[in-house]
């Protein structure tokens, strides 16, 4: 890392020879020079421009502190500071700041700059590495000279079973361009061995994940959310239930960066729902410590378990998921839920908002077991053609969510253990009680798919309330 | 071939070595915690236990955490510490 260079008092103009808006300006710079103390750094070419002494910006370490991103810059510095900035040819941008009146008479009024040298993407990941390389804390492992990059990643027990991009300097940096904070900045304590995880952690798991830097805030803050008491990713983890984490994501935000809401919504083949949702596991492996076999007693686990990530469809009929649990109108932002793989719900007659509620009634009774109630929450992940259904008629998020409760109300004497001649059940003193399947707020409706199709899909959660895990809803930040 | 480095994903935590405690001679006078985690019939496990513990002469506290599901809080843990002379957790189903 180089100590960030002071730009001399007076003006400052950075120039390349291969531009050539630079080579047009070139012939100005001795009678702006004769009005006042001007520095002219140079980024190619030594010997430009021929008309005056030029400073070579050899190792681009002015142009890259003083975020030069097209040339030609002029810049007015008072005692030290950048007072004022244009970039490219503007007669009357260069008039006002060069404080001569005719200058460039002869030039046309407007002409575009070229790409500075410190922004070329050939050049940008090797000069990031060499001045902000040092911000970086993490232990820097040498790979063997003959060993190959994918397998070392594996031979280290780095990976969820699958390939992962090996997180060199070069791309954690790149990926710490998509947030504004810290990498020193700790995100949150993560289970199960309870280690603060920083901003730089973070990214290097999203390096690893196949991430791309704009969906690091999102990995964040599922990070942040899924470390708090309430989600208790401790027991989402140690449980021998198949849950995992399942990140809902709301907002305009996850069409900026490409997510799914549609066809194919909860499987493969895009991107950003895969590899949040990876990353996220990915932390909680390498950073927290949680491995299958070790704190993760899964009996059986759940493919969604290397990553159940996907996108809320942003102009449902029943607004966001996020909405309804209290994130503002129209925010980016995300739902955790400890929640096992989707099930489809099948109903392709129904064309009555009534009938359609008993029949997605019907299947969410049978979640985890038709005769346990209130234990587990559930997403109802409704697909478009079913939603219209209910959006025809006029039935809104809590006309719905009312109507599934109704059709919810289970006889004690058919839950009870021996019930039907099954040993599961509730304890005998609830055989003549009326019980709902879910507990206030315990159907969390999303709405994801694509156009075709009268289905829709549930997600069966874990142990509920403060015993087990609540879901989880923030809004994402930069 | 030159060197090729990548950063290291894990917490770099080293896990401090922590030596056991000898095994005791007898658990007569002994204080041992018996700690139910709230598993379901947990309790009818540590009941049996603590039934042969005082015939064999040693004095039974009883310890439960609120959910299995979360680590034990740092107090109760300090309790048990403090309180006894070795501890038997109870996972059942």
């Amino acid at each position: 890392m180089s100590a960030r260079p002071n730009l001399p008092d007076g003006l400052v103009i950075v120039v390349k020879e291969e531009c050539e808006t630079c080579r047009m300006v070139a012939p100005l710079l001795p009678s702006i020079a004769e009005h006042g103390p001007l520095t002219v750094f140079t980024q190619d070419d030594p010997e430009f421009p021929k008309e005056l002494e030029a400073v070579h910006d050899a190792d681009l370490a002015v142009s890259w502190h003083h975020d030069v991103e097209t040339v030609p810059t002029l810049v007015r510095v008072v005692d030290g500071v950048e007072a004022e900035r244009t970039v490219g040819w503007s007669q009357s941008e260069w008039r006002r700041i060069t404080g001569i009146g005719d200058l460039g008479a002869d030039l046309p009024p407007m002409r575009p700059g070229c790409g500075s040298l410190s922004v070329d993407p050939d050049r940008i990941d090797e000069l990031r590495v060499r001045f902000e390389g040092g911000r970086l804390r993490s232990r820097r492992i040498e790979l063997a000279a003959l060993e190959d990059d994918i397998e070392a990643m594996f031979a280290r027990g780095w990976t969820d079973g699958l390939p992962v991009v090996p997180p060199t300097e070069q791309r954690v940096l790149a990926m710490l361009d998509g947030t504004t904070r810290a990498a020193d900045d700790v995100v949150a304590s993560v289970p199960p061995d309870l280690v603060d995880v920083t901003v730089e952690k973070v990214a290097i798991a999203a390096v690893m994940a196949g991430c791309r830097p704009e969906y690091l805030p999102w990995v964040l803050t599922t990070i942040e959310a899924v470390c708090t008491d309430e989600f208790n990713m401790h027991g989402v983890l140690a449980t021998t239930m198949p849950v995992g984490p399942v990140i809902v994501c709301s907002g305009p935000g996850t069409v900026a960066i490409g997510m799914n809401s549609g066809v194919n919504a909860l499987g493969q083949g895009n991107r950003a729902n895969l590899t949040i949702g990876r990353a996220v596991q990915l932390v909680v492996r390498n950073v927290g410590g949680g491995r299958p076999g070790g704190v993760d007693r899964a009996t059986h686990g759940n493919p969604g378990k290397l990553s159940f990530c996907f996108a809320e469809q942003p102009h449902s009929p029943f607004g966001t998921l996020a909405e309804s649990r209290g994130a503002p109108a129209g925010a980016n932002a995300i739902t955790v839920f400890a929640g096992e793989g989707p099930r489809c719900i099948v109903d392709q007659l129904s064309r009555e908002p009534e009938s359609l509620a008993r029949s997605l009634a019907a299947c969410l009774r049978t979640l985890h077991h038709p005769k346990l109630v209130l234990a587990f929450d559930v997403i109802l992940v409704m697909g478009p053609e079913h939603a219209r259904v209910f959006a025809d008629a006029g039935w809104d998020r809590q006309r719905v969510l009312a109507e599934l409760d109704a059709c919810l109300q289970l006889p004690g004497a058919e839950l009870v253990r021996g019930a039907g001649g099954i040993a599961e059940g509730l304890p005998e003193q609830f055989a003549d009680a009326t019980l709902p399947k879910f507990r206030p707020g315990g159907v969390l409706l999303a709405t994801a798919g694509g156009a075709a199709g009268l289905f829709s899909a549930m997600i069966g959660g874990w142990a509920n309330g403060t015993v087990g895990s609540q879901p989880v809803t923030r809004e994402v930040g930069t | 071939m030159t060197s090729r480095y990548v950063l290291d994903p894990t917490g770099e935590r080293s896990v401090a070595e922590r030596e056991l405690l000898a095994r005791p001679e007898t658990i007569a006078g002994l204080r041992v915690g018996l700690l139910d985690i709230s598993k379901p019939r947990g309790d009818v496990f540590l009941d049996r236990l603590e039934t042969m513990l005082q015939e064999a002469g040693a004095i039974v506290q009883r310890y439960r955490k609120p959910t299995f599901t979360k680590p034990a809080p740092v107090d109760l843990r300090h309790e048990i510490a403090t309180q006894c002379d070795v501890v038997i957790e109870a996972l059942a189903d």
